[in-house]
């Protein structure tokens, strides 16, 4: 393997893994814009209407 | 507008984070990405694929992000409501119909490469994928798998344990889409992504310690294997510049990125189409892109080219496709390892996580559609696709000859119809509705600023880029030149539906494609009657209301 191909694997690699590893750490420390809780689903999976007093059914 | 459907909704950023990054990790990223690299010069190819990362890629993506958010917000999730919503014209619906066929029926053919990636998995573990030293055995041994031989003989006695995977990861696709988007698609993704990295961590660092593993052959070490895949100057001695002068170069690196993204191909806007106003698209379809991207170059990059190299040499490579490569080639190399059965299952599994990550997300446009347009319940939407997509599936194992039906289908689908929805992606935000008008549609909620120098490579860059590349593409691949008359003729995929040389399953398979067009077309007509109704009816309802405050 050449020099050059050490800096071209090293730069390539070290930036995906960067860029890669920062987004998750932003992701993890900003607070996000909004953000639900499972009480807060409704997946669509069931074809019976929500119980109105849930907090799906205020939806 | 609302057309009255119960509203599903992710369950949180880092679960769509997981589910978008599942759908653009697929096998593209560890088979056809370091062949590309190695056969163009790792240096040279490089430079062009960041810089189609940055101008192509990120841009659409962010743009896809932005217009799906904003397109649910109006209640719509389907890619024909989308741009119903999009392009105020009668006519938007139908351009959204490419965003139905082109995850719809890419699924027909990418569900049955998943089953051979479970088929593989399975024969390593049970050291049924130990044929010997000869690529050739290994080649023979695929054909018959898969039924390249002869048309229609996975079907037939004898010859059909293709077709039990296949239908056990169909199976498996449907009950996982039939949960929904936050039990089903997002579970899944969630722990299914962290276990395809752990996987591709556990093979790369076995790839990377294996020294010199022929004692005949100690110029085949792992340092050689990494400089074929990364040395910038080729084995020829084609220079850097030299490299970057040629278009072809530019052609793959613009259409690995492109196609590795998953960018046009419908499931990212209909995926960002479950988020709230609040929810932030900018740093999520960044770190979605940077999962992909450490999938491809930090993984598949150091793992799939110095591992074959490593048993084969230079000459074991060359000229091996996707196929050629994880299906030829690797279970040689893995057979050749200690623990094979281990390593080889490991690495097989690896592909077939990326395949179903990438499966699921193709599902979901059809079923919105199904859903939002015809107005049918989750159960209904999940059988009538799994019909229509098991038709297609059965049509592609059927014309298996030379995987002429497979083949086929992702040359016209899976590369030309995505080009065009990614061309009509980045015109609708940069033109339609307007860059500063995206810009602040991007920005709500955003926790990160895009940088203001992408606003003219979305408006003006981006489009330019793309149509050049889809000009070059259709040069390349639809006209080429006859080496021997020296004048333009139709290529190959051309030649195969008109004249002398035309094959029937190639005509048959376009008429397939032509047949769905039309048949999501009337349905898209349906449900733009549907829309229509709805929007009228609560326009009527605010207008009583107006009248009685």
């Amino acid at each position: 393997m050449t020099w050059a191909g050490w800096i071209t694997m090293l730069l390539s690699v070290g930036f995906v893994t960067g860029l890669f590893v920062w987004c998750i750490v932003q992701v993890l420390v900003r607070k996000p814009g909004h953000l639900h809780g499972l009480e807060d689903i409704d997946t669509g999976d069931l074809d019976e209407e929500p119980d109105s007093e849930s907090p799906r059914g205020q939806r | 507008m609302s057309v009255g459907l119960t509203r599903e909704t992710w369950t949180s950023r880092v679960g769509v984070i997981m589910a978008v990054a599942g759908s653009a990790v697929g096998l593209g990223n560890f088979l056809r990405f370091p062949g590309l690299a190695a056969q163009y010069g790792s240096g040279a190819f490089m430079l062009a694929y960041f810089i189609s990362l940055l101008i192509l890629g990120i841009p659409i993506c962010w743009a896809e992000w932005t217009l799906g958010r904003y397109a649910g917000q109006r209640g719509f999730h389907s890619s024909p409501g989308i741009f119903y919503v999009l392009i105020r014209h009668p006519l938007g619906k139908y351009i959204g119909v490419i965003g139905v066929i082109v995850p719809v029926m890419i699924y027909m053919y990418y569900v049955y490469i998943e089953a051979w990636c479970l088929g593989y998995a399975w024969y390593a573990l049970t050291g049924r994928l130990q044929l010997g030293e000869r690529v050739a055995d290994y080649a023979e041994f695929w054909a018959r798998f898969v039924g390249a031989t002869q048309d229609g003989l996975t079907l037939g006695r004898g010859h059909n344990q293709a077709l039990g995977f296949l239908a056990l990861v169909f199976g498996l696709n449907f009950f996982i889409i039939y949960r929904g988007i936050a039990r089903g698609i997002e579970a899944f993704c969630k722990w299914g992504m962290p276990a395809l990295i752990l996987l591709a961590l556990v093979v790369l660092a076995r790839v990377l310690t294996l020294g010199a593993p022929d004692p005949a052959h100690p110029e085949r070490n792992v340092l050689a294997g990494l400089g074929y895949m990364w040395n910038p100057t080729r084995e020829d001695g084609t220079s850097v510049l030299a490299q970057l002068a040629n278009p072809q170069l530019w052609l793959a690196a613009a259409g690995q990125i492109f196609f590795s993204l998953s960018v046009g191909f419908g499931v990212i806007i209909t995926y960002a189409s479950y988020l709230r106003e609040e929810d932030d698209v900018v740093l999520s379809g960044l770190t979605a892109t940077s999962a992909n991207e450490f999938c491809e170059v930090g993984l598949g990059g150091l793992i799939t080219v110095p591992a074959a190299y490593l048993f084969l040499g230079a000459a074991g490579i060359v000229g091996q496709g996707t196929f050629g490569l994880g299906f030829k080639v690797l279970p040689l190399v893995f057979s050749h390892m200690p623990l094979a059965w281990l390593f080889g299952a490991a690495w097989f599994f690896l592909l077939f996580l990326a395949a179903v990550t990438s499966s699921l997300s193709m599902l979901q446009p059809g079923l919105a559609f199904l859903e939002e347009g015809l107005g049918l319940n989750r159960k209904q939407a999940v059988s009538l696709l799994g019909l229509l997509t098991g038709v297609g599936c059965l049509f592609v194992v059927y014309f298996s000859k030379d995987l002429k039906a497979l083949d086929t289908l992702d040359f016209w689908v899976g590369t030309f119809l995505i080009f065009v929805l990614a061309t009509v992606l980045i015109l609708t935000f940069g033109w339609g509705l307007g860059v500063e008008r995206g810009w602040r549609e991007a920005h709500k909620g955003a926790v990160l600023r895009i940088p203001n120098f992408f606003k003219p490579i979305i408006k003006y860059v981006c489009p330019v880029y793309l149509l050049t590349i889809f000009a070059f593409w259709i040069r390349f691949n639809v006209f080429a030149r006859n080496p021997e008359t020296g004048r333009i003729e139709p290529a190959g995929y051309v030649k195969d539906l008109v004249g002398a040389q035309a094959s029937p399953a190639a005509q048959l398979t376009v008429a397939f494609i032509v047949l769905c067009v039309l048949f999501f077309c009337v349905l898209t007509a349906a449900a733009g009657r549907r829309w229509d109704r709805a929007a009228r009816e609560e326009q009527e309802t605010r207008e009583a209301q107006e009248v009685r405050s």
